[in-house]
């Protein structure tokens, strides 16, 4: 495909915006924002990787939570002063890998996770799925939480901490660094490199979902009989979709603890599953841009609501009766509800979703005229 | 010897809760091929009504043998009544919709009511007042209380009505038709409709009934309790083989046994690496065993995989 003028203008103007995104949100709403947005570009990137499950292959990740839980602390575990703490032995000065190796050890790891889950699960029908890997995110939880003893491996609940910052070509992103003159603070640094890996992930997802496994993910969504009918080996592409969910996860596990610097069993709880579904669900399944929508919108939600719920409750009630933590899932709860009754394929539909979602005659005409053709 | 058989009647008392919510996921599924899971939420709003109930009656100077009782109905009649809803409003809308639709609903479902009774009950634990003198007996040098044997027991008894409700009135022959074959059922003049939100309702109740057991055996209700519940209580349904009612009560009775002796004797076993803290992975592994092995459960004639 030749890149037309338009579109090269485009992404011009879209990268320009972006490079001057951290400044302007910190000139206008200070550096906390910055760091809002940070977490914002991670949850973008946890959300693409489960609309690789969810949205392209329709298998429920209930759990999806615990490859971020994997990846991060390998790189905690490998890049902190834990493991000299707890093992002197072993590692007289800890391992401190360099992050590019550990990135995609991350990766491979909690894609490891993803087969040996996925397995005995993807055989059955997609129900049990569900529930397996809500199962799954629970017990990552309970283990690292309980893995302190008698071998201390995960510190426990007071999670690791001290984890060395990520450093790109011999940059630490984890202080200012000035360039041509431009003071970039860490926070902007992070915001840079977050999103080069959103790109990535977004690049990696359109071009799978343009491929022949991209097709045979959507064809095994629609109709699992008639998909495995054509010949297409409906297990192994399942198992392929959930350890490629899990991989995105992982990475941006390691991501989120280099960034962090701290990682505990607390940040990895099923509420936090069931946000990055939500993004999903609320953008739109299987549509990047939808779910980019969504993962903007309910990262950025509960700051919101902090800044607005709270003060207007003050102002209304003299106190706060509503925490704006049990808002924020009351409402993620009520939207998943709501969202599939009234617009089941999201805000930003995709095309085929939309059709499928819509069940009406002259979509489903339409859509074997589109298979045929 | 002791601690063996002290297992056992934990267990069994602990499998029989298990048992009462395994019933609800069971039914639901025999009849619409759904997992409801929001049930173990209907189990939590349970032993919350009746907590808050309870305590009302109590203040009220209500004696504690008719309070009891009256606080457990109205439980069990606010829970049917959220059961009849979460079906109305989630599910019914969704039943021809694609699969991954109501699972989500359901999600959605679980969510709201785990929050709801946050703001309503708070986050901290609700101590369940003790109305039956514990009197413990020995048996064999184990230990069962008054309330054990009382859970035990009118778990026995509901299982028991349910099965003869199923087996042998107009009601349980229409959903063993509608589980069977809601189409040929419809046209043999069956309201489906009506008998599955029977089934929900029928399902709310014992989990009502499950729900206040777990906190008069722990002495304890918080809004979390329904989650981890339910997700053994789903094992338990798969163990047993799930659409099956008699699975679902061997399979809750079996995943409490294995809990409580998997907790008592893991530190044993592991020479002290893996303790009792781990008790809450037991049912999982069982359940990925379960799927891998005998996807069909020990009592089910359904093959799982129906696509």
């Amino acid at each position: 495909m030749k890149p037309d003028r338009k579109f090269v203008m485009l992404i011009a103007a879209l990268v320009i915006a972006l490079f001057f995104l951290p400044f302007v949100t910190d000139a206008l709403l200070g550096r906390g924002w910055v760091r809002i947005l940070d977490f914002a570009m991670l949850y973008i990137m946890l959300a693409l990787g489960l609309n690789i499950v969810v949205g392209y292959a329709g298998l429920l990740d209930l759990g999806y939570i615990a490859f971020f839980a994997v990846g991060a602390y390998c790189y905690a575990l490998t890049d902190s002063p834990h493991l000299a703490q707890a093992f002197p032995m072993l590692f007289p000065v800890g391992v401190h890998l360099p992050f590019w190796i550990v990135l995609p050890m991350a990766a491979l790891v909690a894609g490891g996770f993803g087969v040996l889950l996925g397995a005995p699960t993807l055989r059955l029908r997609g129900d049990y799925l569900a529930i397996v890997t809500l199962g799954f995110g629970e017990i990552i939880r309970i283990f690292l939480n309980n893995l302190n003893a008698p071998v201390n491996l995960t510190n426990g609940p007071q999670g690791i901490s001290f984890i060395d910052p990520i450093s790109v070509l011999c940059v630490s992103l984890n202080k200012t660094q000035t360039f041509f003159g431009i003071a970039f603070p860490s926070v902007h640094l992070y915001f840079y490199l977050f999103l080069a890996f959103t790109a990535l992930v977004i690049f990696v997802s359109q071009r799978l979902e343009k491929s022949r496994i991209g097709r045979a993910w959507m064809a095994i969504r629609e109709d699992e009989v008639a998909a495995s009918a054509m010949g297409i080996n409906t297990r192994n592409l399942k198992l392929l979709a959930f350890a490629m969910g899990a991989m995105f996860g992982g990475a941006s596990g390691a991501l989120f603890a280099g960034f962090q610097g701290f990682v505990s069993p607390e940040s990895f709880s099923l509420m936090e599953s069931i946000m990055v579904l939500c993004m999903v669900v609320l953008g739109g399944m299987g549509n990047i841009a939808g779910v980019i929508l969504g993962g903007v919108l309910l990262a950025l939600l509960p700051e919101v609501l902090r800044n607005i719920v709270v003060p207007l409750q003050q102002a209304l009630f003299g106190r706060t009766l509503v925490d704006p933590e049990s808002l924020r899932m009351l409402l993620f709860g009520s939207a998943l509800i709501v969202m599939m009754l009234y617009r089941p394929a999201g805000l930003l539909p995709s095309r085929l979703r939309r059709r499928e979602f819509g069940g009406d005659d002259a979509a489903a005409e339409e859509s074997v005229y589109d298979a045929t053709h | 010897m002791e601690i063996f058989l002290q297992q056992i009647i934990n267990g069994l008392v602990q499998g029989s809760v298990y048992a009462l919510v395994a019933l609800g996921y069971t039914m639901v599924y025999g009849i619409l091929g759904l997992i409801n899971f929001a049930h173990g939420e209907v189990v939590m709003i349970g032993a919350m009504l009746a907590l808050s109930s309870l305590t009302a009656l109590l203040g009220w100077g209500v004696t504690p043998l008719l309070a009891l009782p009256l606080s457990i109905s109205l439980a069990m009649l606010g829970c049917m009544v959220l059961g009849y809803s979460i079906e109305r409003i989630a599910y019914r809308p969704l039943r021809h919709a694609p699969r991954l639709a109501p699972l989500i609903t359901a999600i959605g479902v679980s969510i709201v009511l785990q929050n709801l009774a946050m703001m309503i009950w708070g986050r901290s634990y609700h101590s369940f007042p003790q109305l039956i003198a514990n009197n413990p007996h020995n048996i064999g040098g184990a230990i069962i209380n008054n309330i054990q044997i009382i859970i035990f027991v009118l778990a026995l008894a509901f299982m028991a009505g349910l099965m003869v409700v199923v087996n042998r009135t107009r009601l349980g022959r229409a959903m063993r038709a509608v589980a069977e074959n809601q189409h040929a059922a419809q046209l043999m003049g069956v309201d489906i409709n009506r008998v599955i939100s029977i089934t929900f309702m029928i399902g709310s109740a014992l989990a009502a009934i499950a729900g206040v057991m777990v906190s008069a055996n722990y002495g304890l209700a918080h809004y979390y309790m329904g989650f981890i519940l339910g997700l053994k209580a789903f094992t338990a349904a798969v163990l047993g083989g799930i659409g099956n009612l008699r699975g679902a009560m061997l399979g809750g009775l079996l995943l409490g046994l294995i809990e409580s002796l998997g907790a008592g004797y893991i530190g044993d076993l592991t020479g002290g690496f893996f303790g009792s803290n781990y008790q809450d992975v037991f049912a999982f592994f069982v359940l990925i065993a379960v799927l891998v092995l005998r996807p069909s459960g020990l009592l089910g004639e359904r093959l799982a995989e129906r696509a």
